[in-house]
């Protein structure tokens, strides 16, 4: 996702160095495999968000993610944006307990979440995240879809300015996700309490073990109930977490985009024509 | 600017009334209408109109952004997210300041060359390049205060690095990092001050600019050709000629920047900066931003102790000296003639320095081993080369070829040469 | 952007067609590039949403009153006793100030009588206004001044027990902001 821009146009000595660096390295590279590219319904200078699928991913995050992350930057009333009415947000809010306080008494209280407030997270404070999962605190999920994208190398990383490859986050998630299923490389030491995961980004293996399995978040529109589609609803939902406005970005930039043809062309004939006097 | 020669009288009355008190219609009309311009400027030329265009362009998104940030370590990197997510086109300023960031760099990188290429920095524009350079520095000293201000991870390892740049300094090392911390490490006294300087900066860019105007406007500019403007129709009016050709050069630019803001906003930025600075954890490997990557490959490529020098305080050094070799440029060239279109010796060595600039710059985004260090090392000796020994001696032995007697000279030649087909031909 | 707006005039008239549609277009994107400027100050996305608020009164008995914070102003919420209710009922309309009565949920010409101002038929002793003093925007004083209503410390401003002006400075009664009871208990504000 990210470019070390102009340096890469440095093309022969780059390619030449390349292959020279990667014999002589010592310490293995993170992550082991690259995440494979997926398709997405927000890609592209004229993707929008599946709703459909991100009342799905909000579903597998509602039954299995929330449970250990939070998504604090998240608040019910940004919900609307995944199809759903005003009474169905409230609805959703009015589940979960909000702290509030403090009351004429001074003391802290609880009451069901308004649109307004923001999904609350698991643990009480990071510590207590900590403390609860051998000391790797899960990470917030309300950016992770912007967080985490693996280095595309060169030369990839120049034709993504033409391709406007921007997925690096979620083809992660969905790489990690899909991705426990290997056995790990002889002479690998997995460390006890983590797992093996070669998708990972900085390491072998991680503390989250996997966290989903076929069939356990049901459904209602009929699509498959696998841990690959999870994993994409999930990611998809994820992404827009991270990105909300991205539907508003990209229909302006064709706009602008268009604008900018049309005037640019515009102004070179003024320029032609007014040079030309000079002749 | 150029002096209180002007002939002119404002049109109407009421600018007549105004010319008499403030003489600021004349000025304009002297600066910016009137105003001589070689005719044969290309569009390498443009890039100073552009760098104008993003720093007001900067100023503005900056001060909106500024309206709904908060400079608090608690605060700050919920606001930007704030801005991104409720702010009304919050996400769109704040790409639009970012990357902005990103392009006014693009911008100065072709000016910089631009000037080296075509010999702007000789006399009589010895000054004029300086406050250029002058320019550049509190550019990057902008830029990378502003990179702290969101509060990601490569925000805080960021300025962590860069401060530390600063200890290795003998004696008052620990003393002026200490300084420019307010603390022990980077904390919310940092992140402050760089605030309020990120604030200041710009606008005594500003002022920099002017002088750096004014100055243009007493020598004139250079062109293609170095040759001095000798005679009236070597020159055409800055309005319109120039600024028609500036204004369609920076709706091109503007595409350009509009395509990233729009479609890969977060392509030039590193996604770590994506995660709540944690002064408990390093990320695996810490980048500056892509234009500071060259220098970041110099300060690593000193790996050894250079006689007392150890090799912390030598990468400093080195590092900050590839920037004071700017300043010296004008009394560094030796050659008599002005532009690399005339120099053959020249131009390879200028385009070897461009290929080594860009190299330095993807070597920085590498992992500090192996292979990348000797080729740093290498990089950075050709840096250092092209400066104190290709200018200095290439001028005196090198045989330019023969130069046009004038501007309008060269112009007719290269008609003449181009196209003798009808088309009314434009000034390329 | 807008530079080209500023082209010279053109010798020959038929090129005047372009020079137009240049500087036009120039207008066009410099005024779109405004916008996002502005647009900006508007109250953002987190501020609107806190625009409605609910608010348990079970617990304001007769002649208490509970302050709220709605769009960083504070509402006053009065359970008005029987006299208070009594001395609003009897004020003739013309010894009003301001006869209208300021009351987001009725039609803006609506006379102010002491019901007008009240939650309605059934709850005239309740009484939901915006605490702000209609002159300057400072907070009144609770059950003082002349009518036993609200007093204005800044200038001196005079309500009486329904939030009506009856003397000093300030021109307006206290406006009422849209609300309604959902339960009897509950009331929404916004």
């Amino acid at each position: 996702m990210f470019l070390h821009a102009l340096g890469a146009l440095g093309l022969g000595l780059a390619l030449a160095t390349s292959a020279g660096a990667q014999e002589e390295e010592a310490t293995p590279h993170y992550p082991l495999h690259h995440p494979e590219p997926q398709e997405w319904s927000f890609a592209g200078p004229f993707g929008t968000y599946d709703k459909g699928q991100l009342q799905r991913g909000f579903k597998v995050y509602r039954e299995v993610c929330s449970a250990c992350h939070s998504l604090d930057m998240v608040a019910f009333r940004n919900l609307e944006a995944l199809g759903y009415s005003d009474e169905q947000v409230r609805a959703i809010a009015a589940e979960y307990q909000i702290q509030d306080g403090p009351n004429e008494a001074g003391d802290m209280f609880e009451r069901p979440g308004t649109p307004s407030d923001y999904f609350p997270s698991p643990f009480a404070n990071p510590e207590q995240a900590a403390a609860s999962n051998n000391g790797a605190p899960p990470p917030d999920l309300s950016l992770i879809a912007k967080a985490r994208g693996v280095e595309r190398g060169f030369p990839t990383f120049i034709f993504d300015i033409f391709t406007q490859y921007a997925e690096g986050g979620p083809d992660y998630i969905h790489a990690l996700l899909t991705g426990y299923d290997e056995a790990p490389p002889e002479g690998l030491q997995v460390p006890e309490g983590t797992y093996y995961n070669p998708y990972f980004i900085s390491g072998p293996a991680l503390a989250m073990p996997p966290p989903i399995s076929d069939g356990q978040v049901t459904y209602d529109d009929g699509a498959p109930e696998t841990v690959d589609q999870y994993s994409r609803d999930v990611s998809a939902f994820l992404m827009w977490a991270a990105e909300p406005h991205l539907e508003a970005r990209k229909q302006t930039g064709f706009t602008v985009v268009i604008f900018l043809l049309l005037f640019g062309g515009l102004v070179y004939l003024t320029k032609r024509k007014i040079w030309a006097e000079l002749h | 600017m150029s002096g209180g020669h002007s002939t002119y009288t404002p049109k109407t009355g009421f600018g007549r009334w105004i010319d008499a008190r403030l003489p600021l219609p004349r000025l304009i009309y002297d600066s910016f209408v009137a105003y001589p311009v070689p005719r044969n400027l290309n569009y390498a030329y443009t890039f100073g109109g552009i760098l104008s265009l993003m720093l007001a362009a900067q100023i503005l998104t900056g001060v909106v952004l500024a309206m709904h940030y908060a400079a608090n370590t608690e605060l700050a990197f919920g606001s930007v997210e704030k801005i991104m997510r409720d702010v009304n086109s919050g996400w769109l300023l704040r790409y639009l300041h970012a990357n902005g960031a990103s392009f006014f760099f693009v911008a100065v990188y072709v000016h910089i060359f631009r000037g080296l290429y075509y010999g702007s920095y000789k006399a009589p524009r010895e000054l004029l390049w300086i406050l250029g350079c002058i320019i550049y520095l509190l550019m990057m000293a902008t830029a990378f205060m502003g990179y702290v201000l969101p509060w990601g991870q490569m925000s805080f390892w960021g300025a962590t690095v860069i401060t530390g740049f600063f200890s290795a300094i003998p004696l008052v090392g620990d003393w002026i990092q200490q300084l420019l911390l307010g603390g022990f490490a980077v904390e919310n006294p940092t992140l402050n001050r760089f605030f309020s300087l990120h604030y200041l900066l710009p606008f005594m860019i500003a002022g920099v600019v002017i002088l750096h105007i004014w100055a243009l406007h007493v020598t004139g500019q250079t062109n293609p050709t170095g040759i001095e403007v000798k005679q009236k129709t070597d020159t055409v009016a800055f309005t319109p000629y120039a600024t028609i050709k500036d204004g369609f050069a920076m709706v091109v630019f503007l595409f350009v920047f509009a395509y990233f803001v729009f479609y890969m906003p977060n392509y030039l930025g590193h996604p770590d900066n994506y995660i709540e600075a944690d002064p408990l954890k390093t990320p695996a490997h810490i980048v500056p931003e892509w234009y500071f990557l060259p220098f970041y490959a110099m300060l690593r490529a000193i790996t050894f102790n250079i006689g007392p020098i150890d090799s912390k305080l030598g990468g400093v050094l080195v590092m900050f000296g590839s920037i004071a070799l700017l300043f010296l440029t004008p009394w560094l060239d030796t050659s008599k003639v002005r532009s690399a279109a005339y120099r053959p010796w020249y131009k390879i060595f200028f385009w070897l320095f461009v290929a080594d600039a860009i190299l330095l710059g993807w070597l920085g985004s590498r992992p500090a081993e192996g292979l990348y260090v000797a080729m740093a090392q290498i990089g950075t000796l050709y840096y250092y080369a092209f400066f104190l020994v290709v200018m200095p001696v290439l001028g005196l032995i090198e045989t330019p070829r023969r130069l046009p007697n004038s501007i309008t000279e060269a112009v007719l030649e290269k008609n003449k040469a181009g196209s003798l087909a009808a088309q009314p031909v434009s000034q390329r | 952007m807008s530079d080209t707006d500023s082209t010279h005039i053109p010798e020959h008239s038929r090129r005047d067609f372009l020079y137009v549609a240049t500087g036009m277009a120039g207008a066009v994107g410099a005024a779109a590039v405004a916008w996002p400027f502005i647009d900006q100050m508007r109250p953002d996305a987190s501020t609107l949403a806190l625009a409605s608020i609910q608010v348990d009164v079970s617990a304001v008995q007769p002649g208490m009153s509970l302050t709220v914070k709605w769009r960083g102003h504070p509402v006053f919420i009065r359970n008005r006793t029987e006299q208070e209710i009594a001395a609003a009922q009897e004020t003739p309309l013309d010894q009003l100030k301001d006869p209208v009565a300021r009351n987001d949920n009725l039609p803006a010409d609506t006379p102010a009588t002491d019901l007008a101002r009240s939650a309605g038929e059934g709850k005239e002793n309740w009484l939901v206004m915006i605490g702000v003093c209609t002159h300057l925007g400072c907070i009144p004083l609770g059950q003082s001044g002349e009518y036993g209503g609200w007093f204005c410390p800044c200038h001196g401003s005079v309500y009486d027990t329904a939030g009506r002006v009856r003397g000093g400075p300030a021109p307006e009664n206290m406006a009422i902001p849209a609300f309604q009871f959902i339960s009897d208990t509950v009331v929404q504000i916004g």
